[in-house]
């Protein structure tokens, strides 16, 4: 066997993807162009519930194709998990900036200037989830007696904590660019998942096309926010490129990204809690409502993960969870990185804080008291086996950033300090990833290999990191290893670049793919191996652990395979003026199971973390009435350098047997952790703050409601 | 209209109120400069006239008439592109080409709070900007070691 070679996985490889995006030269959605191409535009709602009566098209039309819901010639749905959600509005409209009419023109100015009218009888809209009589989802959770065990409490704490909506602001808004190709059609796009995007199509156009091809360019960030949206625009631009028989590209401007695109679910999170006095929890009670906005789309899964996650990684015999997902005239909320995890652990992290001041003990105590440990069972009754690591996160934060020291000196000051403990189930959740089947393949090339997915890299290091893992199972250079860009005319379907499965699921079917190849090839080198016998490609296919178990039903069972731990210790400065609350610092521990590549594992806990400072400090998505009031970098604000703190992160590997050199996944856990850690560092200078995104008017009244009460729970 | 582009003197024909931006995309074909709002508040479209960074998204191509405009593709960036490629400053990529025209203002041993500053123009919502800190304190040692090594040698 050939292995001459240092391994690839645990180093920090050069980026397969380093040197087109250092120089500029990478090719995204926008830089594509085709002869004859054409531009297209999206005509949207204005109101968020109502019926059309006419639309007035009040431009000179030479040169222009327009495209309404009649020129569908497949089902008038965007395929996810209903098809409820039309592509173009027929009568009803749902919400704000949903798509009733589509244009196109060679003349981007003429385009843009074109008037269209649309005269609409308005219905009453819905814009309170908690208002709503149309539920998308429930999910109940339930273990053990949870009556019996809050009456037998020594202390009940309840509490509400409410969590906004955000934007991704990925930096690249949305674009696509559909072609005709033969009798069928290209799409090409800034595309997170191109399967989903494929399966919409084909239930799109029907018969009308012989082929549908779906081709990721490169992508510039995703957060989830191009998972489900871009099958929508990929309609739009394959139906205006069919009737006009001409190459069409839609790129959103940054205001249409932000008005018409998916959110974070807003949620609202109620917990009634039974604890002894010795600081032990006998009893959890949560209920947690999400905002879906007006379809269906994702808001179910979204809805799982957050419910599964609702409990935190705390032990506790008698828990319910009941879940409810509800419909509102709102553009949908949809997938955004932790994927409902970090609305629920928002509200159990600033909970345990609450329940701590009720006790008159330390936040940092209480968990270590009630932190998961191997051998104990989560909400599902799953029992964690050793890889489960949250005490020693807790520590090891705590250790690093001082936490004891800096907790003793706030004392009249104006800097606290909160901690939050959390951990992200890697992967689709249940039976998600038996239901996927994903496959992975290699092929031989005259230089080594080369790997087929659908996994996309959006940022997250993909390709780097597929490629190490590759490398390594078959013992070549990782320089001699090629990634295939994601074409659904020439990758197997992976499944979606969501979940922190890439490399863990995904990561995993390569590991086994290589090993299959390194058997058919004997000790010869893929390259050598390739010149004799000719081209070869290996398959494999997603195996499930044996052990797992679950209930779709019941919502009992192993929920993931793993999960990843993480602790933030986030030290803040409040201004004793503008009420501001400044980050100074975050310490972020993370379990990992194994950081394929330290540089790149560093770099997706830094950057989730300071998305997740944006949640929790800065990112206020105002809504007036169904809409979305502040669709503009001016003035819907993410961290910029000057508001970014450092970030003192430490991976810690403690693996998963299960997952390729023992990963697990990682690219969400940072979300889940710093917004509850900064709202406990607020709380810990007497502010009572349950929400956020904690604006400096939220600081400023609870400043003013005076000092909360110790014990307030009772 | 006349401009010297990446060092080279060219002409080129475009309304002189359309977007320097769009010039440099669609009529010079230069698409390592990127557009991410049109509103002058992400900084992927910075580019350097007469060695000022400027977004590209707000300014008139009528502005730049005799003057010397820089892109990623003619700057004198080799040390920051082999930094940002090894220190892992990209992530998407998007915010790259900008970022690295922003960090071309920087002196030869910048503080964590120069760098805030310069960059502070220059949105990137994957890295949290640590690992673009590290890449340019890398490629600004890079730099200082290369003149140490000339001045040695000469």
């Amino acid at each position: 066997m050939a292995n001459s070679t240092e391994r690839a996985v645990g180093r920090s490889v050069a980026r397969k993807d380093g040197i087109g995006k250092a120089t500029g030269k990478a090719v995204y959605a926008d830089d594509l162009i085709f002869p004859g191409m054409l531009w297209g535009r999206t005509i949207r709602s204005e109101i968020p519930r109502g019926r059309i009566r006419m639309i007035r098209r009040d431009f000179d039309e030479s040169g222009f194709t327009v495209v309404d819901f009649r020129d569908i010639p497949g089902k008038n749905g965007i395929a996810l998990i209903e098809l409820d959600q039309p592509c173009l509005v027929e009568r009803e409209i749902q919400h704000v900036a949903e798509p009733i009419m589509l244009l196109a023109h060679a003349d981007r100015e003429r385009l843009l200037t074109a008037r269209v009218e649309i005269d609409c009888d308005p219905a009453p809209a819905v814009l309170d989830p908690e208002r709503s009589d149309v539920v998308f989802k429930d999910i109940l959770i339930e273990k053990g007696d949870v009556g019996a065990a809050i009456a037998g409490a020594d202390l009940v704490v309840e509490g509400t904590y409410r969590t906004g909506a955000q934007e991704h602001v990925y930096i690249e808004p949305n674009g696509v660019v559909a072609v005709p190709e033969d009798d069928g059609i290209a799409v090409y796009g800034s595309i997170q998942c191109p399967f989903y995007v494929h399966k919409a199509l084909v239930t799109l156009l029907g018969d009308a096309v012989s082929h549908v091809r779906v081709v990721q360019t490169e992508t510039g960030g995703g957060f989830g926010g191009k998972e489900e949206y871009p099958s929508m625009i990929a309609a739009h631009a394959a139906l205006l490129a069919l009737k006009s028989k001409r190459p069409v590209k839609i790129i959103y401007d940054r205001t249409e990204d932000m008005v018409a695109t998916t959110k974070r679910h807003p949620s609202i999170v109620r917990h009634r809690t039974g604890v002894t006095r010795a600081g032990r929890i006998v009893a959890m009670d949560v209920a947690v409502l999400m905002d879906g906005g007006a379809y269906v789309t994702l808001s179910p899964v979204v809805l799982s993960r957050g419910a599964i996650h609702a409990a935190g990684p705390y032990r506790c015999d008698n828990t319910r969870v009941a879940a409810r997902a509800t419909r509102t005239n709102t553009p949908p909320n949809g997938a955004f990185r932790g994927f409902g995890a970090p609305q629920t652990q928002f509200a159990m992290e600033v909970h345990m804080d609450r329940i701590a001041e009720a006790l008159g003990m330390d936040p940092v105590r209480l968990r270590e008291i009630n932190a998961l440990e191997p051998g104990d069972t989560t909400a599902t009754g799953q029992t964690l086996g050793s890889d489960c690591s949250a005490l020693e996160t807790l520590r090891r934060a705590t250790e690093k950033s001082r936490y004891a020291e800096k907790r003793a000196a706030i004392n009249g000051s104006n800097r606290g300090i909160g901690v939050s403990l959390f951990f992200h189930g890697s992967g689709f959740t249940g039976s998600g990833e038996l239901r996927l089947a994903s496959r992975a393949a290699l092929e031989l090339t005259e230089r080594g290999v080369r790997v087929l997915t659908s996994s996309t890299e959006i940022g997250q290091g993909t390709r780097t990191m597929h490629a190490q893992i590759v490398a390594d199972a078959l013992g070549v250079p990782y320089e001699s290893v090629e990634v295939a860009q994601p074409d659904t005319s020439r990758v197997p379907d992976s499944g979606p670049t969501v979940a922190s499965r890439t490399c863990m699921v995904v990561g995993g079917i390569l590991q086994r793919a290589a090993g299959e190849l390194r058997r058919t090839i004997g000790d010869a080198s893929p390259a050598e191996y390739f010149r004799e016998h000719g081209p070869l490609r290996v398959e494999a296919e997603y195996e499930q652990p044996e052990w797992i178990r679950w209930d779709d039903q019941t919502y009992r069972g192993d929920a993931y395979a793993t999960y990843g731990w993480g602790c933030n210790v986030a030290e803040v400065e409040v201004d004793p003026v503008t009420y501001e609350a400044r980050p100074l610092k975050v310490t972020a521990v993370v379990d990992v199971g194994k950081a394929m590549h330290p540089a790149l594992a560093v770099g997706q806990i830094e950057g989730g973390t300071a998305q997740a400072l944006g949640y929790a400090l800065l990112e206020h998505v105002v809504m007036r009435d169904g809409a979305m009031a502040n669709g503009q970098l001016t003035n819907y604000v993410i961290p910029t350098a000057p508001d970014t703190p450092p970030i003192d992160v430490v991976l810690l590997e403690n693996p998963y047997p299960g997952g390729p050199f023992g990963a697990k996944g990682l690219g969400e856990l940072p979300m889940d952790g710093p917004a509850p850690a900064i709202v406990n560092a607020i709380r810990s200078l007497g502010i009572d703050v349950r929400e956020v995104p904690a604006l400096p008017e939220i600081i400023l009244r609870e400043s003013r409601s005076g000092k909360r009460e110790a014990g307030d729970g009772s | 209209m006349q401009f010297n582009l990446n060092g080279r003197e060219v002409d080129i024909p475009a309304h002189p109120m359309r977007r320097l931006l769009d010039v440099l995309r669609e009529d010079c074909e230069l698409i390592g400069t990127k557009e991410g709002c049109g509103e002058g508040e992400c900084g992927a479209c910075t580019v350097l006239v007469d060695g000022q960074s400027v977004v590209s998204c707000l300014v008139p191509f009528a502005q730049v008439e005799g003057r010397n405009v820089q892109t990623i593709e003619g700057a004198d960036a080799q040390a920051l592109q082999r930094a940002f490629m090894d220190h892992v400053g990209a992530q998407c990529g998007i915010c790259t080409p900008g970022m690295i025209m922003a960090a071309l203002s920087l002196g030869p041993d910048p503080t964590r709070r120069q760098m805030q500053e310069a960059l502070a123009g220059n949105l990137c919502r994957c890295t949290g900007y640590e690992a673009i800190f590290r890449a340019i304190r890398a490629a600004k040692r890079a730099s200082r070691r290369a003149v140490t090594t000339t001045e040695t040698v000469t």
